[in-house]
């Protein structure tokens, strides 16, 4: 890489940690994604009840994948950039870094608990139960308490540096978990089954069921994208406003 | 339908909580806006206003 090169990069990079360049060109983004998460939602929802075949197994219940999987995904997928976020305060220092993290954490933590949820749902009528305290579903609560944790650890500190820098420890210590939940059903005997979509050779489904499956789940991360994004605008205003509360507490004190 | 109760229960709560979701996330963005906004009304300036936005 030329010198030129590396200092537009650089520049680039510098340019989008910035909190102010960052309100700039997110604003734009936000109505679109919505819309786009709303409108495959409809077309999501729609193949789900009206298009989708029943499983030859679960019959019906098979409509419940189509909830059950994109909030699973997400569960993992929104901690996946709360660790790249802990891991970009820790080492990278950028500003960005921890009100990323900070704003996911709520959302991860509604996706984890509707995962639960919609799983103990489909668990009953195919596996007689909605609760087994095997790897899958006990390694998922934990994720869910690790949200939780995290939220909690935030709301503990008024200084939100310190506590950027404690809850990205926190998250990158949590982050052992995942693994955890995903080779789960390989590693111990379990109700839930095996992976079904990212298979060596390849998803073993049919496409009838897999696409509204495919479109739930980019509907749904579009949607934390979206919420995402307009979290992570609040935090910026939110500090920006404790930063002028205080500024406004110093000048009437010297007053 | 075949289990619809379970599935109807699934949809609903998914439903309920998104829709929440998407509304506390709204809401608390009207919220910090309007009081960065009344700050900023009462002539309150942060320190590096001139220089970024």
């Amino acid at each position: 890489m030329t010198l030129d090169a590396a200092a537009k990069k650089s520049n680039w990079f510098s340019r989008l940690a910035h909190p102010g360049q960052f309100l700039s060109w997110s604003r734009p983004l936000v109505l679109p994604l919505a819309v786009l998460s709303a409108l495959l939602f409809a077309i999501g929802l729609w193949l789900s009840f009206f298009a989708s075949p029943e499983d030859y197994q679960m019959g019906d219940m098979v409509r419940v994948m189509y909830v059950h999987v994109p909030n699973a995904w997400l569960s993992q997928f929104v901690y996946g950039v709360m660790a790249v976020s802990a891991l970009g305060t820790l080492v990278w220092r950028h500003p960005l870094a921890d009100v990323a993290g900070k704003a996911a954490a709520p959302l991860g933590a509604v996706f984890t608990a509707l995962a639960l949820y919609t799983g103990a749902l489909w668990g009953r009528p195919t596996w007689g139960t909605f609760w087994e305290w095997d790897g899958r579903m006990t390694s998922t609560l934990v994720l869910l308490l690790i949200y939780l944790g995290i939220i909690a650890l935030w709301r503990a500190f008024d200084d939100q540096l310190r506590a950027a820098r404690i809850v990205a420890i926190v998250t990158l210590v949590g982050a052992i978990n995942i693994p955890v939940i995903k080779f789960s059903v390989d590693w111990w005997n379990t109700l839930h089954q095996p992976a079904s979509i990212f298979t060596a050779k390849g998803p073993r489904m049919p496409l009838s069921i897999l696409t509204p499956l495919l479109i739930m789940a980019i509907a749904f991360t579009l949607l934390f994208l979206t919420l995402h994004i307009v979290s992570m605008r609040t935090e910026i205003f939110r500090r920006r406003a404790e930063t002028l509360s205080r500024q406004a507490a110093l000048s009437a004190e010297a007053n | 339908m075949e289990h619809a109760v379970f599935i109807l229960w699934a949809y609903l709560g998914v439903a309920v909580l998104v829709a929440a979701l998407v509304l506390y996330v709204a809401w608390d963005a009207r919220r910090v806006a309007a009081r960065l906004k009344a700050l900023e009304a009462r002539g309150i300036r942060r320190r590096s206003a001139g220089k970024a936005s």
